[in-house]
């Protein structure tokens, strides 16, 4: 308890730091929070088991308490790296990931023989495989915790993140098919029996690049020039480089067939420009890029096909699953019923059907687990995921310089946005979209970028609610020479 | 840039609520709707979770499940295969169950109402009881008489149906219908040899899935005499009353006459009733329902359930297999007026007249049960799944009492006779009064005749015992006497094990 103690006698008065009153690490409240998470977890597994084995085997608790030391270990790092980031952030992605161990664990009961379900290793099937992926995203967050010390230190790298975010993005495109396609999306990097989802890591790369860029040209960009139905409008030539961001997601939508990808970085963009420049008008441009651009894919797939095709397939799908709901539309048809079969309560963990749906283990796996933990059950998944983007934001809101502002603003709506056009498509409130359930579905590289992501909000809040020891110094000490003088640092004259 | 991060906080909640509003949608609102789709196979899994109870006829299961290793984890068997199949039905995984299977569904499955009891102990105590079993009230050796009598028949006929009742309850003792099938490949786990066993099944020129006994109507022939002898003993003709006969006759306003299947039948002007009945006088009915009228044939015949499309043999006052309504056609001209060739031809059962062999029982029980005619039924007990809690206890019920006891009376003496004296003797068991009528329709042109036999047996008090149908599918020449054959068989079959136990 002495970090706690320590600084709780200075308190913070920085202009932009609502909400944070006390200088207060909380780590305590974390610990307890992350044993509850994993005491959750322990016992869906326990119920799980009691389903589908119709007894709880005597190590039941091993998944959870695995995961539980892995977290706990994080937790530790955060003690001594990051005393002061938000308590609530890594309970809450603990409990979605242990949830979604406990999930893939469920399936690979249900695949096993019957014989060999109650001795099934832990790091066995796809839920071990998540569990090994869990600890290794794990110790990379930790990682990047202990390599940067202050958020601003990205900053210094945000044109190699930007090239580097445009290159793994590029990748699948141009990659052979049968390297990078996986289910009619090419958005893969597949070696051996070894692939990775390079977009999953572009993501953030992008918006540190988005962060530094927009800070440094936030004074152009927010220019506005006319004035049309109550509006500004920005002028015409510094439209270029967000004309250039909606080409890039265009042609993701094109080459890769990924809808949800192309709009999860057009949407990213849009929103980090809007937070920089306060301008609604780019939203408005950003929202009529996009819309235009998806009806004009959705036209073009109808008349011309070739690389629009998919999309329009995957659009008159959204329109009516139930037309081809055998084969086009089986997957979503599936998922419908479903979440539709759980009803309000769900069948229970363990005592749904999840082996029907295609895909369960990734896109569906939110409604596989809607048929066992029904409306309640989800509708309780959805306050956690609000909870982290909430809590992502708020460290955005108090953060002091922009670039992390803007940093975490725009990480904490990217995950938020994930999430809606991922559960949005499976639940066929907007066209579905090959998109990973953030700290959920299986998979390496979704699941280790969004560990990234939360250590990079665990260290933007840290920095929010650190208190400031004595002037500029805490602001000096870590990052040194460039990411200060970012805030203040030059913009272009503008010439009118 | 406070104020954007805030209002991006707020466009981000209303997504959330935008979610969460869909899920509510879909989990609530549509929930039903998706939860009994047709391409939901969750519910039918889920139905494989639990043991379905056997289908049991005098302490044998012939229809049952044992565990497997698959996703579905209970496998649906028939041991008897082809014998039972048109009572039993069958449970597929992929396709429409029918038979009993359909009928008592919900407590084989164990999901009725009545088990609900089960399945909230079953929270509890975490073991899975199994569905309910369904008694049938099949006699095992009539059964199994009349399915090897049917399938060895001395005439060479490949279609045809067998079916017995207990005249006093309507209890089915055995049914039979020719050619049948065998259920288990259709119950395979492997959907797709189950779809390929089916359609080969529907395919079949033979109709095997057909339930002939009871869905499936023939011309009756001679045995619906046994209607008009009714209305005519109700109209003042007793039976010994002389009508008139002769070797041909020939309606009015109809160039063609009818003839008895031999010179030697009735070539008198005039026999009694009873004679007519016994040699099955072809002329002497006709001439009798011409007498008659079409409205009180057509009565009489409705008394004794023709016209009824509603009945079903399952479950008492529940579901059951569903039968098909027996015809007696139109026998009247387009101005209402009786048309005398129809009429003539009706009364011998040719013409548009129908029957399946479900009425020919239902006539031949109720003449033999003093004429009360009781519904007839296949669910004899309902037994929980820890086989000791009876659910249902079948009570039998009158359906309709078709002719009054005096009339029954004389039925039944006029069909001892054609048993005894007439075209039925090879029905005959020693020890038991039977009583029965012969049937002989002409089909489709220049195809062989059906072979028909209803009839009855009484024990030493007169008490019936059994009523029995037999229809012969196109049998030929000698069809009805070799259906009656058949149905002296399975009426001894019935009296030594009577079913229901």
């Amino acid at each position: 308890m002495t970090a706690a103690a320590t600084p709780a006698a200075s308190p913070a008065t920085t202009g932009e730091q609502p909400g944070v009153r006390l200088a207060r690490s909380r780590r305590n409240a974390e610990l307890s929070l992350l044993l509850l998470a994993m005491a959750l977890v322990a016992a869906y597994g326990a119920t799980v088991e009691a389903n589908m084995l119709d007894t709880v085997t005597s190590d039941f608790w091993m998944p959870a308490a695995a995961l539980g030391i892995v977290f706990i270990g994080l937790h530790l790092v955060i003690r001594f790296l990051a005393p002061f980031a938000d308590p609530a952030l890594l309970p809450a992605v603990a409990l979605l990931n242990g949830l979604g161990v406990g999930f893939l664990r469920r399936l690979d009961l249900a695949d096993a023989a019957p014989a060999e379900r109650e001795t099934l290793a832990i790091f066995a099937g796809i839920g071990g495989r998540q569990l090994a992926w869990t600890l290794a995203s794990v110790i990379l967050a930790a990682g990047l915790l202990a390599l940067m010390r202050d958020h601003r230190s990205l900053s210094r790298y945000a044109y190699t993140l930007g090239l580097a975010g445009i290159v793994l993005v590029m990748i699948p495109a141009v990659l052979p098919r049968r390297f990078s396609e996986i289910n009619g999306a090419k958005l893969w990097i597949r070696v051996g029996g070894f692939s990775i989802q390079p977009g999953e890591f572009a993501k953030l790369a992008l918006l540190a690049f988005f962060a530094y860029y927009l800070v440094r040209k936030r004074e152009v960009l927010s220019l506005a020039s006319r004035r049309f139905l109550g509006i500004d409008f920005p002028r015409g030539r510094d439209l270029g480089p967000v004309v250039v961001v909606w080409l890039i997601s265009l042609m993701v939508l094109v080459f890769e067939k990924d809808l949800g990808t192309s709009l999860l970085y057009f949407g990213m963009f849009v929103v980090t420009l809007y937070i920089a420049t306060e301008r609604v008008s780019w939203l408005l441009i950003g929202l009529v890029l996009f819309f235009g651009g998806a009806y004009l894919a959705y036209v073009l797939g109808e008349s011309v096909g070739g690389p629009f095709a998919n999309f329009y397939l995957r659009a008159q799908i959204w329109l009516d699953p139930f037309a081809d709901p055998l084969k086009d539309g089986y997957q979503l048809v599936q998922g419908l019923l479903a979440l539709g079969t759980g009803g309000l309560f769900g069948a229970g963990p363990g005592a749904g059907q999840p082996d029907l749906l295609p895909e369960v283990q990734n896109d569906f796996i939110f409604a596989g687990i809607g048929e066992e933990v029904g409306l309640f059950g989800l509708s309780a998944l959805l306050v956690v995921y609000l909870l982290i983007v909430e809590r992502g934001l708020r460290a955005a809101l108090a953060v002091r310089d922009s670039f992390g502002k803007l940093l975490a603003g725009g990480l904490a709506f990217t995950l938020g946005l994930q999430v809606f056009v991922i559960v949005g498509g499976i639940s066929k409130l907007i066209p579905l979209t090959g998109q990973t359930t953030p700290f959920l579905s299986a998979g390496g590289s979704s699941l280790m970028a969004n560990w990234l992501l939360i250590a990079v909000l665990l260290r933007v809040s840290d920095g929010a609610r650190k208190p400031v020891v004595g002037g500029g110094r805490a602001a000096a000490r870590p990052a040194g020479g460039r990411p200060e003088q970012l805030h203040g640092a030059l913009t272009e004259v503008i010439k009118p | 840039m406070n104020a954007p991060l805030r209002r991006v906080g707020v466009v981000l909640m209303v997504l959330f609520g935008l979610l969460f509003a869909n899920l509510n949608w879909i989990q609530a609102y549509k929930a039903d709707e998706y939860r009994n789709s047709d391409y939901n196979g969750r519910v039918q899994v889920a139905e494989y979770e639990r043991r379905r109870g056997n289908i049991e006829a005098g302490g044998t299961a012939f229809a049952t499940s044992r565990p497997t290793d698959g996703t579905l984890k209970y496998l649906r068997s028939y041991p008897e295969g082809e014998k039972y199949a048109h009572v039993l039905g069958y449970k597929p995984v992929n396709l429409g169950d029918t038979g009993i299977e359909r009928v008592e569904n919900d407590f084989l499955a164990g999901t009725s109402d009545q088990l609900i009891v089960n399945r909230v102990k079953d929270m509890f105590t975490g073991g899975e009881s199994g569905g309910g079993n369904v008694l049938l009230t099949i006699s095992k050796q009539a059964q199994n008489t009349a399915f090897t009598q049917l399938r060895d028949n001395q005439v060479g006929a490949t279609k045809g149906a067998a079916i017995a009742i207990d005249p006093r309850t309507g209890a089915v003792q055995a049914l039979v219908s020719m050619p049948s099938f065998d259920p288990s490949p259709l119950a395979s786990h492997n959907t797709n040899e189950a779809s390929a066993a089916y359609n080969k099944l529907e395919k079949d020129p033979d109709g095997p899935l057909k339930n002939r006994a009871l869905s499936e109507t023939l011309p009756p022939g001679s045995t619906f005499k046994v209607v008009v002898a009714a209305a005519a003993l109700e109209n003042g003709v007793g039976k010994n009353t002389p009508i008139a006969a002769g070797s041909s006759y020939t309606p009015p306003t109809s160039g063609s006459p009818i003839r008895n299947a031999a010179t030697s039948i009735c070539p008198e002007p005039q026999v009694t009733l009873i004679e007519a009945l016994t040699e099955s006088c072809n002329t002497g009915f006709a001439q009798l329902g011409v007498k008659l009228g079409a409205d009180k044939v057509k009565e009489k015949a409705r008394q004794f359930g023709f016209e009824q499309d509603d009945l079903t043999v399952g479950h008492l006052g529940e579901d059951g297999l569903s039968v098909a309504a027996s015809r007696t056609g139109t026998m009247q001209n387009a101005d209402g007026g009786d048309d005398p060739a129809a009429l003539a031809q009706s009364s011998i059962g040719q013409r548009d007249v129908r029957m399946t062999p479900l009425e020919g029982a239902m006539m031949a029980g109720s003449i033999a049960n003093s004429g009360s005619q009781m519904r007839p039924y296949l669910v004899r007990q309902l037994l929980g799944p820890d086989r000791t809690t009876s659910y249902y206890t079948a009570k039998p019920r009158e359906l309709r009492q078709p002719v009054s006891g005096q009339v029954a009376s004389d039925l039944r003496e006029m069909m001892v006779s054609v048993v005894d004296n007439g075209t039925g003797k090879k029905a005959k068991i020693n020890g038991y009064t039977v009583g029965g009528k012969t049937g002989t329709a002409q089909s489709a042109p220049g195809r062989p005749d059906h072979g028909w036999f209803i009839g009855f047996a009484l024990d030493k008090n007169g008490t019936p015992v059994s009523a029995v149908c037999v229809e012969l599918e196109e049998a030929g020449s000698g069809g009805s006497a070799e259906a009656a054959r058949i149905a002296g068989r399975i009426m001894q079959a019935a009296i030594a094990d009577p079913g229901g136990r």
